[in-house]
């Protein structure tokens, strides 16, 4: 008898719980919902993160004044450990709970995967990291926006920086086998051929992600004779690298990217850091939206703020910017705003092309100097 | 020349690397043939743990030698309370247990201390000191192969050498051996295996902590997932060299540490580990119980 | 009632993880900032936590000990509640019933991304089936099985691409290439046993996703291959909303279809074969089964399942890289067979319907999911190290002069 009575609870506690997991999140409609998706746990998490926190920073903003229209901002966060079928996963769980738009998916990867469903519900998706030119290039994802310059705009920067200022011929290219940095060194490699003649690629690799060291491909640049590398991908493997061909007494020089641009870079290659150049969106050092921003970021959380926050801030800001000029969570009217309308943010005074690439987010080549990325003129 | 010599001591220190993790690997499967998938994780404790202790003692401003030597004897005794503890949740209730149950419920504990350590501290890389210092005799070959490289190389041989003495010339060693021969009889003959499996996981958790320690100051930056590729890579090794056998997990581990860096020098870095376990599978195809292991007969 | 002897016994616990726990729950280093961050009440919620936990982890290891003496001295193993449910058919076919009406509704019934990830499970329920023949039932350990799902995924999305080809030629095709890529794998594997072939398995598995990663002209590399189409019905192309119910009851269908066939294959000639290969080679070798056409038959006919989940997975989710098919996945996969229960049906598909399911529920959670999935997959084993259906051993009978019967 106390066995049934057991089993009956059980059941009865798995109905309550498949209830509310599927009517729970669906009542009141006097908010305006915010997806915020993206990678917050297993390797990548470090990207995704961030961006959560910035969306709940400008919600904070703007829920203490009054909200948008009169109605208070949600944010419904979920992960998607930047795995394709995850983002599917996401977007549809987004769309269940009756989402009005999204900031997110970090990688390209599970932003494709999700822009699939997003399109045809009409929801506008923006995302603050994606970088793989055919999201706006192709025209396939008309809804489709991003606060991030995508890969072979980021290339161009670092292959003229290389060959018109640094003056270099040999040029060795690197990448993290991952989405993000595969395609943005695709694109210097071609830069790099297609310069009649100025430069030369004498190394194109892909280094392993999370091997425990790189010394093999550091002698591979060395006899290469590279005057300098250029690397796709994030900071992790880029201070490894940088740290080895120091190390092996090395004075090559270093370009990266937006990946690399990240104060974690300097704080964890240290001294090694000094010299190496990233691309990064221009001048926001000196914005004083960026500069409150990061303080809010430091109050509210007590840290440094991560990887693609600024970005996810500007792109939190821009969406819900579009909301209030459109009067509606409506997509043609919000697509109108967002092409329309200026709005300041932490990036600088960004609006967006046809395409979904934002204009007013210029790229600047920056350099270690003492600890600091320090904006150098062309 | 120099090239091949440069290429041939990068391959030597990544095997040693690998090494210092696949010994515990080798040593818990040759006693109860478990693939310890925790084993990552509990290397990655142990940096971690020097990481903290660092960090407390340099704030408190102790010189570095003073820190080097207590941070990692205080990373080896938790590696080792560590490797102690999973053993008697996870798998000692599963000893008369189907294997692969043992091998889920090692992939359920090495997830559960990734994200352990992940929520308790950050999913940042975090800059790990370099606590061994540039020697200034070491400076003329700097280029080819660095001071760090060299500390690993040795500490790596030096424990190697205590282990194979260890389990060649000591009582313990005996009971170790008679164990992973024949549990029952060793029970027979009155050895507590219980407790050798116990010093087996303790032992092996020490080295992988003393790895940790190296490996972390060596590269300069540690996180939650460093443990799991590792991990993946030093059983790979292990198992090339005869999985089991002390020596066969350093030969193993030098050969997998080679044949990466070689594959990388002279032919692209794209494919390093499909050249890796593509050598792997020729190995195996020709001697099906790896370099060093014994060939046993099956009988039934 | 509590002996004080328990008592000390969970304090000596309690303090041994306080000390365990201390340096990584009770010091937060940022060496970044160089702030360090003291957070005492942890330690206290481990000290109450792990006092309270050991008592009943002592329980019920008492209970499955006490289980496990009674199952030796009395010889009487009595079957555990799952077993009795599949045996009695009273029990057995209402309840089929009930799950199946149950499955048909589904989509009508919740919101679209219950059936979207219902589709997921449904993928992982018929990729778990498949390497049940080649884990459950020949007793081979597979940790690349995640390389056929590729292999499966690709041939839909780059046929697809290049050939326009529609998904219903392609989920054969896809189905064959993976048996054509599972016997590719065997060849080589034939001599090896236990762990070596576990790490051959995986490195296949690992050489798989590589090429793919590296080969940009063959596979578009770590970018992917988006805009797959869903499955067409009758010509005509559906909304996502209705192309999702539709793939959820293509897979329905192909579920069952695996099931049938499983079922049929399991108590076939080659089937029983299996069985022997796993419970002793060379024993299976004296009774005159031919090894390596066994094995080669097991890794082909998984690897067929796997080719066609691959499938539908592209088609689920219009999109394919490489990041989906990492070891991760073959992993996941592995605990689901053994989870569930090694070779047992029923015992897989509720493996993944739980490991699949879960990690989506506990998304409330959100950063402790993969903790807890983590604790249950040890808690799991510890308590039920047979699976959640453990397989009854078969017993086949020979009757009298009317041939060979089965008595299961």
């Amino acid at each position: 008898m106390k066995k049934k009575i057991g089993k009956n609870l059980i059941i009865a506690m798995s109905l309550i719980f498949f209830a509310c997991c599927t009517f729970g999140t669906s009542f009141a409609q006097d908010v305006i919902k915010l997806g915020v998706a993206g990678a917050h746990s297993g390797d990548l998490a470090s990207y995704g993160l961030p961006s959560v926190k910035a969306a709940e920073l400008v919600v904070n903003d703007i829920n203490a004044m009054g909200g948008i229209n009169g109605k208070k901002v949600v944010l419904l966060i979920e992960d998607d450990a930047c795995k394709p079928e995850l983002g599917s996963n996401v977007a549809t769980k987004l769309l269940s709970a009756g989402v009005d738009i999204v900031m997110g998916h970090i990688c390209s990867g599970a932003t494709k995967a999700a822009l699939a469903i997003y399109k045809e519900e009409n929801i506008i998706c923006m995302s603050p990291s994606a970088t793989n030119p055919p999201l706006t290039q192709s025209g396939d994802y008309p809804n489709f926006y991003r606060t991030i310059a995508s890969d072979d705009a980021q290339a161009r920067l670092e292959v003229d920086y290389a060959l018109d200022v640094l003056k270099v011929k040999k040029i060795a290219v690197l990448h993290d086998k991952g989405d993000y940095g595969k395609g943005l060194a695709e694109f210097a490699k071609q830069f790099i051929e297609n310069s009649g003649g100025k430069g030369q690629v004498v190394l194109y690799e892909g280094v392993t992600p999370g091997a425990v060291d790189y010394s093999a491909v550091v002698q591979k640049i060395k006899r290469s004779k590279a005057e300098a590398v250029i690397f796709g991908g994030y900071h992790p493997e880029a201070s490894k690298i940088v740290m080895q061909m120091r190390k092996k007494r090395m004075n090559t020089y270093f370009i990266s990217d937006d990946g690399v641009k990240d104060d974690t870079f300097i704080k964890v290659a240290g001294k090694y850091a000094e010299g190496v150049y990233a691309t990064g969106p221009m001048d926001t050092s000196n914005n004083p939206l960026a500069i409150a921003a990061t303080e809010k970021h430091q109050k509210t959380y007590g840290a440094d703020p991560g990887a693609f926050f600024l970005n996810a801030y500007a792109a939190t800001q821009a969406l819900l910017n579009a909301v209030d000029k459109a009067g509606s969570t409506e997509y043609q009217a919000v697509s109108n705003a967002l092409k329309t309308e200026w709005v300041e943010t932490p990036l600088g005074r960004i609006k967006f092309d046809d395409k979904g690439d934002a204009i007013g987010i210029g790229f600047a080549m920056y350099q270690v100097k003492d600890g600091v990325y320090v904006e150098v003129s062309k | 020349m120099d090239y091949f010599l440069e290429l041939f001591l990068g391959g030597l220190t990544r095997g040693s690397i690998y090494a210092l993790i696949a010994l515990g690997y080798t040593m818990v499967y040759g006693i109860i043939e478990l693939i310890n998938f925790a084993h990552g994780e509990i290397y990655m404790i142990g940096a971690f743990t020097a990481l903290i202790v660092i960090s407390v003692l340099t704030m408190m401003g102790m010189n570095t030698i003073a820190i080097l030597v207590i941070a990692g004897f205080i990373a080896v005794i938790y590696s080792c309370a560590y490797g102690y503890t999973v053993e008697k949740i996870a798998y000692k209730p599963l000893r008369r247990a189907p294997r692969l149950s043992a091998l889920i419920s090692a992939i359920g504990m090495s997830l559960f201390l990734q994200n352990y350590v992940l929520l308790a501290q950050t999913s940042d890389f975090l800059p790990f000191p370099n606590l061994i210092p540039d020697f200034t005799f070491m400076e003329p070959y700097a280029h080819i192969i660095s001071s760090a490289e060299v500390v690993i190389l040795i500490t790596t041989t030096i424990v190697m050498i205590l282990l194979t003495v260890l389990i060649k010339f000591t009582k313990m060693g005996k009971a170790m051996r008679a164990t992973s021969q024949d549990k029952d009889m060793a029970r027979l003959v009155g050895i507590d295996v219980d407790r050798v499996i116990s010093v087996t996981f303790v032992l092996g958790s020490a080295t992988a902590a003393i790895g940790g320690v190296l490996i972390a100051s060596h590269v300069g930056m540690i996180n939650f997932y460093i443990g799991f590729i590792a991990g993946i890579k030093a059983f790979v090794a292990a198992v090339l060299g005869g999985i089991g056998s002390i020596p066969g997990a350093v030969l193993g581990s030098f050969v997998l540490g080679w044949t990466e860096s070689f594959a990388t020098g002279y032919v692209s870095s794209d494919y390093e580990d499909v050249f890796a376990f593509v050598f792997l599978v020729l190995i195996l195809i020709f001697r099906p119980a790896g370099i060093l292991g014994r060939t046993e007969k099956h009988t039934v | 009632m509590i002996k004080f002897s328990e008592i000390k016994k969970s304090l000596w616990v309690s303090l041994w993880f306080m000390f365990l726990t201390f340096p990584v729950m009770v010091i937060r280093v940022n060496t970044i900032e160089n702030v360090i961050e003291w957070r005492w009440e942890n330690m206290i919620f481990i000290g109450v936590g792990s006092f309270l936990f050991s008592f009943v982890w002592r329980y019920l290891l008492k209970q499955k000990e006490y289980g496990l003496k009674r199952a030796e001295e009395g010889g009487d193993i009595r079957p555990s509640l799952a077993q009795r449910i599949l045996r009695d058919r009273k029990i057995f076919a209402p309840a089929l019933t009930v799950v199946g009406i149950f499955a048909l509704l589904f989509p009508y019934v919740f919101s679209l991304y219950q059936t979207n990830i219902m589709i997921s499970a449904l993928i992982f329920v018929m990729l778990g089936l498949g390497l049940n023949i080649v884990v459950g039932l020949a007793g081979l350990l597979d940790l690349g099985y995640v390389a056929f799902y590729a292999v499966g995924a690709y041939a839909y999305a780059l046929l697809n691409y290049h050939f326009g080809l529609s998904f219903w030629i392609l989920l054969p095709v896809g189905g064959a290439l993976g048996m054509l890529f599972g016997i590719l794998l065997g060849f080589p594997v034939l001599r090896l046993r236990g762990d070596y072939l576990a790490i051959v398995t995986l490195g296949f598995g690992e050489i798989i996703r590589l090429i793919l990663e590296n080969w940009n002209e063959f596979s578009f590399g770590p970018s992917g291959i988006s805009n797959i189409p869903r499955p067409s019905f009758f010509g005509m192309s559906l909304s996502v909303h209705d192309s999702t119910i539709f793939i959820y009851y293509i897979m329905i269908a192909l579920c069952i279809f695996t099931i049938f066939v499983v079922n049929r294959l399991q108590d076939s000639r080659i089937g029983r074969a299996w069985i022997a290969l796993r419970e002793d080679e060379v024993a299976c070798q004296a009774m005159g089964i031919d090894k390596a056409k066994t094995k080669l038959t097991a890794f082909a006919l998984g690897a067929t399942w796997a080719g066609m989940g691959g499938v539908m997975f592209a088609a689920k989710t219009t999109f394919v890289n490489p990041a989906s098919f990492t070891i991760w996945e073959s992993i996941i996969i592995l605990c689901i067979v053994v989870l569930g229960g090694m070779g047992s049906v029923v015992g897989v598909i509720i493996g993944a319907l739980i490991l699949i399911l879960l990690p989506e529920y506990l998304r409330a959670f959100s950063e402790y999911r993969m903790l807890m999935f983590g604790i249950l997959l040890v808690v799991m084993m510890v308590f039920r190290p047979g699976g959640i259906v453990s397989d009854v051993r078969r017993i086949y009978k020979f009757e009298g002069s009317g041939g060979a019967g089965k008595d299961a």
